[in-house]
């Protein structure tokens, strides 16, 4: 149970790294990564996943 | 509460004789004082804060340089004139991405260009992306650059969602001006400029969405005002979405403290895939803008030399320097060497006094004309206040309105350069003389035959009489030259 980023269509804005309440995404090189390990799709902590919500670009943030 | 001063007012030369008069009479420290838009009752203090923006003084956009750098990529909004893919469409034209920043790479930038650029007075965090958003980068920012270079002026730009809850310490930081953009104050009309918002962890949409991003941006602004710290109001003008709205935009955000109103056009196409490029909404032809801004009920308060400066530009309005400063152009070490600016702010006084000498002589001289029309006049200059620039050179013409009631600048024509290495190209003048509709004269250092031709042509007059002449002595010369030989001839 993870998110994960469409790397081709991301923007590297970081507004998802901002956003993450488990500290999952991270830059690695030039691109944002979640960590699967990490990354609880925001269960029991909010509505919808706060990277998904906050994403500028649809269809970027979405489940593994 | 600050007062909505008029770009005029805060011209030196009214201001000179009425900060000697305010100290004469004891002073007035408060920003409220008079009684409300003249240059009486502007506080020296705010003054002092705008005489070196180039984008809130009109006089100082001549002689001084901004630059911005991208450290907030985030957004917390999604515009209907943005594509997050390119650089924000409002705040940066959009087509190219900006070189994005650390605070540590853009404090490199900053210290290089300071030494370069002797004309630097302002930098600016505009996007893409929001700048209370995305707070703890801005923040870090300004701190580091605040103590390497500490009379720079700092400003940034913002939406409004992120701003009520950083503005104590947007105060602490000195931080003198703030641009909120606000496009509407009917939520019915921000549901077709705004798709969504995000605040309070969950996306909004619609009305609701608006009407969150309207209160916040209200409460903003109210705030800073309440701080002394001046507020630009960027609108985008969006025909026939809230082109007609902007009038009561206008008298609202004027009413809550507003330093300065800025209409912006709507910059559209479809190859920037923004949803109003896609979707065909046109921008304002120039003079749809000018009419608008002429509508407002007080035309004079509005910035009129707004050039949509890109989000990583850098330079003098209108000139964009900042491609010679991208990082892997910079040495790894800078240290910020003040000398080159501190020299140029020398020269910039001096003829700073030169220039209102000048500019009440060619005013006193137009004064003398009677029933004479009121004419847009398009000026190539390179800066510097003066008709310096090459016709075939020119990427942009400043455009100033003169009439025997005296010069006013009304706004900026940008153009495709005509000249390009020694030729011109007959279909960039096509394109000029499209963009100069309404223009009676065009006054410029020089100019070739074969343009000068298609330009009567065009009903455009056209002269390079008056090179490296002060803008309005030259604008003051060719109407006197125009209209008293016409008077004569109906005499």
């Amino acid at each position: 149970m993870a998110y994960k980023i469409v790397a081709s269509q991301c923007t590297v804005c970081g507004a998802c790294e901002f956003e993450c309440p488990n500290v999952a995404i991270r830059m690695k090189g030039e691109m944002y990564l979640i960590d699967p390990k990490k990354c609880t799709e925001c269960a029991d902590q909010f509505d919808t996943p706060q990277c998904a919500a906050v994403c500028p670009v649809p269809k970027t943030c979405i489940p593994a | 509460m600050a007062n909505l001063i008029s770009l005029d007012s805060i011209k030196p030369v009214a201001r000179a004789e009425t900060m000697r008069e305010a100290l004469e009479s004891g002073g007035c420290s408060s920003a409220s004082c008079g009684s409300s838009d003249g240059p009486a009752d502007m506080d020296p203090a705010v003054w002092a804060k705008v005489k070196d923006h180039p984008c809130y003084s009109e006089e100082a956009h001549h002689y001084f340089a901004r630059m911005h750098v991208a450290v907030a990529p985030a957004c917390n909004i999604q515009c209907n004139y943005c594509n997050r893919k390119y650089d924000c469409a409002n705040e940066s034209r959009p087509g190219v991405v900006s070189e994005k920043l650390t605070p540590e790479q853009a404090m490199r930038k900053v210290i290089a260009v300071a030494n370069e650029v002797p004309q630097l007075s302002v930098l600016g965090i505009a996007g893409p992306g929001d700048a209370c958003y995305d707070w703890r980068k801005t923040k870090a920012t300004f701190d580091q650059i605040a103590q390497q270079i500490p009379d720079i002026k700092l400003c940034l730009s913002t939406n409004g969602l992120a701003l009520p809850e950083h503005v104590d310490e947007i105060a602490r930081m000195n931080i003198d001006h703030v641009t909120i953009t606000i496009n509407m104050i009917d939520p019915e009309i921000g549901a077709k400029i705004y798709p969504w918002i995000f605040h309070n962890h969950r996306r909004y949409e619609g009305v609701e969405a608006s009407q969150i991003l309207h209160e916040r941006q209200m409460l903003g602004l109210e705030m800073l005002a309440a701080r002394n710290i001046l507020v630009k109001v960027n609108s985008v003008m969006i025909p026939g979405v809230n082109d007609q709205h902007l009038l009561e935009v206008n008298r609202v955000v004027k009413a809550k403290g507003a330093f300065l109103h800025n209409i912006m056009p709507l910059i559209s196409d479809p190859a920037h895939g923004t949803h109003y490029g896609l979707t065909g909404q046109r921008g304002p032809r120039a003079l749809e803008l000018k009419a608008l801004q002429d509508r407002l009920a007080d035309g004079t308060k509005l910035m009129r030399h707004c050039r949509q400066c890109r989000a990583d530009a850098v330079g003098l309005l209108g000139e964009d320097r900042g491609q010679e400063f991208n990082l892997d152009l910079l040495p790894e070490e800078v240290a910020y060497d003040p000398s080159k600016r501190d020299a140029y702010r020398e020269i910039v006084a001096v003829e700073l006094g030169e220039h209102q000498t000048h500019k009440k002589g060619a005013e006193a001289g137009l004064a003398a004309v009677d029933a004479a029309p009121a004419v847009l006049v398009a000026i190539a200059t390179k800066g510097g206040g003066r008709i310096n620039q090459h016709f075939g050179h020119a990427s942009e013409f400043q455009v100033f309105e003169a009439s025997p009631e005296g010069i006013s600048f009304v706004g900026h024509r940008k153009v495709d350069q005509y000249c390009q290495g020694g030729w011109g190209e007959d279909a960039t003048l096509e394109g000029m003389i499209a963009a100069l509709e309404g223009i009676d004269v065009v006054l410029c250092a020089k100019i070739g035959d074969c343009p000068k031709d298609s330009l009567a042509a065009a009903g455009i007059a056209v002269s390079d009489a008056w090179p490296h002449a002060w803008i309005e002595s030259g604008i003051a010369a060719w109407y006197l030259a125009t209209y008293r030989a016409e008077l004569r001839l109906s005499a």
